[in-house]
């Protein structure tokens, strides 16, 4: 019966019905949960990282039938809707988790947050429980619809099975769509097990929803002249330009106008960070050069950005004096943060395109040699670097680990560029979130879109190792590496399993400083070094690292090694980078490096610390 | 500022919670709010009274607009809408006051709807200047009970 179904489908899929047929029912009737999977493969659904409950049990026995979808199955919900967030990440499709109803689902919500502030294509599917039983407090109910309102991009309680396929259909396009973002499908144990003659739509309809926005004409040609008129323009790019897979034609813009380019963390990799006219990214730790660039700039071309307050610190003051033009397909954003001259909704990339060929036909006559020449001033003036300080000398770490030999200290920044050295900028990473998201941001150069996975305005510790798994997934021919703390280790550190059962050789260089080491520079920086729960080691026993990464990889048979002298680190990481098996290296750093340059929250770029 | 919008919403559960947390999460109160069907089904229309600075409203007018079910969102400015709010007001009356309450009624062509031993029950429809001037002449006689609909508007055009 199953077998003659899925032919069924299978068949339409290789022909589908031209658009604007009406869908029809195919004659046999199905369980809900079966009408489910149907509809994510024809959604083209091919991994879902799903752990299973009471409430989504009879979604796993259809899965397990299903020739089309590889189930992964996460040790934690979390690590499970991060993995879905790594995979839409790497890959640019959408992205799907399932869990249980209450604990299950409650446990998505810290990744759907995440999806919803980085604008990750994502569908969350949780169980719920029978709709007779729902609104009693029954075993493991809450109502997860309420609990995600304010942080999804939709999100539907299926009350009918006969909606659901319709549902999943219009939850992927919304997911997809548009700016991007976390759909719940909240499912009911009872469809799950309804029967009934399922009907796939081909279309979707969604009157209040319209995703195909672009940029007038006449608003281009502003853009246009902007450009003509300006001597120090920057370019402002972001998330956008990746999620709408506008990095090559934003090339293009920047071969015809020479204009220089700096990123947000969000959209690293839009441009080649190897590139004379990059920046590399902005704001509160982007590079000095970037900082004072957008400062002197007379013109800022805004591109599928938010003006997150990470990136513009004191917000008037952010390019106070330039023109500033912000495109970008939400209308919610522009003027949102910061008033702009030139606010512009529309799709990136077709405004870029169009943009393109204005300037094709109208070559610019200006090549802002003037301006190229300052901005070489300015990297010369603050690159991005790192050196053995006086704190470093004096450190524990020092003291405990390297007899007093402080040439075998290995920084932070150095373990990261030399993993960029022994990858030749090749590999995908990851990270966790605090300093070593901030260096291995700084210390690495992206050449490509969806190389850097990092949880960027959520800040969600715990994000790099799940989504690591989810990017090699998704691209299996990449190396992909998890530069993580030891503290965002830790927070999902049971994907270990998911990473050895599921066979998905990721790797994680951890940078083990035995504290969380971002509170740990705001606390020396303005709380008089005063350690509050900072410190994660064994107080007990400082000599010793805490916990022992080695031994725990050991118990979920991954390989793990732990390097604490400099002497050791490459060929260490030549061993990792050459497995062909998840690998865990725990690299120990001193705690006492911060992280430069560095603008406080709210202020302006004239009180940057970069020396 | 106060701020009339109107918003065309699908007539789906769940949908009346997505708008108000819009306001809810920027601490933002509703001073009023009324919904109900409108000629077609499955469509509904939200009036929505809320008081704060443009920039704030302009910003909710397009997180409404962002949502999937909101099909259309006016801010309504002043002169570009007709409004109405209906008020049931019960006021305590004696024989001494009973006729002035009457009469002021008829004046506002506001109808009595129940007539009690030691009360009026009143009805009134109008725009907020007239309902609020009627509302304040009976207070010195002692409103009892009060209910209104919240604003409900079209736009002229």
């Amino acid at each position: 019966m199953q077998k003659t179904k899925s032919a069924r489908i299978q068949q339409k899929q290789s022909e589908p019905a031209p658009a604007t047929a009406p869908a029809k029912a195919t004659g046999a009737t199905m369980l809900g949960s079966q009408i489910l999977v149907a509809a994510l493969e024809r959604e083209g659904v091919d991994v879902i990282f799903a752990y299973p409950g009471g409430a989504s049990m009879e979604v796993h026995q259809a899965l397990v039938k299903s020739n089309k979808i590889r189930v992964y199955l996460p040790r934690h919900e979390q690590g499970g809707v991060f993995a879905a967030e790594g995979y839409a990440r790497a890959s640019g499709k959408v992205g799907v988790c399932m869990a249980t109803s209450g604990p299950g689902a409650t446990n998505l919500v810290t990744g759907i947050a995440n999806a919803y502030m980085d604008s990750v294509p994502l569908v969350a599917i949780t169980g719920q429980v029978v709709q007779t039983m729902i609104g009693k407090n029954a075993f493991q109910e809450t109502d997860i619809f309420g609990v995600t309102l304010p942080i999804v991009k939709h999100s539907y309680l299926v009350t009918d099975v006969n909606s659901l396929a319709r549902i999943v259909k219009e939850a992927f396009y919304i997911a997809r769509t548009g700016r991007p973002g976390p759909v719940v499908i909240d499912l009911p144990k009872n469809i799950q097990q309804q029967r009934t003659v399922p009907v796939f739509p081909e279309t979707v309809s969604l009157r209040g929803y319209n995703p195909d926005l672009r940029a007038s004409d006449a608003e281009l040609e502003e853009v246009i002249k902007l450009i003509e008129k300006a001597e120090r323009p920057v370019l402002y790019v972001g998330g956008g330009i990746i999620s709408s897979g506008a990095a090559d034609q934003l090339r293009r813009f920047v071969e015809l106008t020479r204009i220089p380019v700096t990123t947000t963390l969000m959209g690293i990799g839009a441009f080649p960070e190897t590139d004379p006219l990059s920046l590399k990214w902005l704001g509160m730790h982007g590079t000095a050069y970037a900082n004072w660039a957008v400062a002197e700039a007379d013109l800022l071309l805004a591109f599928g950005v938010r003006f997150d307050d990470r990136v513009t610190g004191k917000v008037d003051k952010f390019c106070e004096h330039g023109t500033i033009v912000h495109i970008d397909i939400d209308a919610s954003e522009l003027n949102k943060n910061r008033k702009v001259h030139l606010p512009i909704i529309g799709d990136i990339r077709d405004a870029i395109e169009r943009l393109n060929s204005m300037l094709e036909d109208r070559p610019p006559v200006k090549s802002f040699s003037a301006w190229h020449s300052r901005i070489a001033e300015l990297k010369a003036k603050g690159p991005l670097k790192y050196r053995v300080t006086e704190e470093v000398l004096k450190s524990q770490h020092v003291r405990d680990f390297m007899n007093g030999d402080a040439t075998q200290v290995i920084l932070p920044q150095e373990a990261v560029a030399t993993l960029y050295e022994l990858t030749a900028g090749e590999a995908v990473i990851a990270t966790g979130v605090g300093q070593h998201q901030m260096w291995a941001a700084q210390f690495y150069n992206y050449k490509y879109p969806r190389q850097f996975v990092t949880s960027g305005g959520l800040g969600s510790m715990g994000f790099g190792y799940p989504a690591a798994i989810g990017a090699k997934v998704a691209r299996p021919d990449m190396q992909v590496i998890d530069i993580d703390g030891d503290g965002s280790f830790l927070m999902n550190i049971q994907e270990l399993a998911m990473a050895h059962i599921e066979g998905v050789p990721v790797k994680a260089m951890i940078l083990n400083n035995q504290h969380l080491g971002m509170v740990v520079q705001w606390e020396d920086r303005f709380y008089g070094g005063t350690r509050g729960n900072t410190y994660i080691g064994d107080p007990s026993n400082r000599k010793q690292i805490y916990p022992d990464f080695v031994q725990i990889a050991k118990a979920f048979n991954v390989k793990c090694e732990r390097v604490i002298y400099k002497k050791d680190l490459r060929p260490a990481m030549q061993r990792m980078l050459e497995s062909d098996e998840p690998y865990v290296l725990d690299v120990i750093t001193p705690h006492t490096e911060h992280v430069l340059p560095f603008i406080p929250a709210g202020r302006t770029v004239n009180e940057m610390i970069w020396e | 500022m106060r701020h009339t919008i109107s918003v065309l919403v699908e007539n789906k559960f769940g949908v009346l919670t997505r708008v108000a947390g819009l306001f809810s999460g920027r601490g933002f109160n509703i001073d009023s709010l009324n919904v109900a069907p409108t000629q077609d089904p499955t469509v509904s229309r939200m009036t929505i009274v809320t008081r704060g600075d443009d920039a704030t409203v302009d910003q909710i007018v397009k997180q409404l607009n962002k949502l999937v079910d909101t099909i259309k969102v006016h801010d309504f400015r002043d002169g570009e809408y007709v409004d109405r709010e209906l008020v049931l007001i019960k006021i305590g009356v004696n024989s001494q006051t009973r006729a002035e309450v009457m009469q002021i009624t008829d004046i506002f062509r506001a109808k009595i709807i129940d007539v009690q031993q030691n009360s009026l029950t009143i009805e009134i429809t109008g725009d907020e200047s007239k309902v609020e001037k009627f509302i304040e002449l009976m207070r010195p006689f002692g409103i009892l009970e009060l209910t209104r609909t919240g604003k409900v508007a079209l736009p002229r055009s």
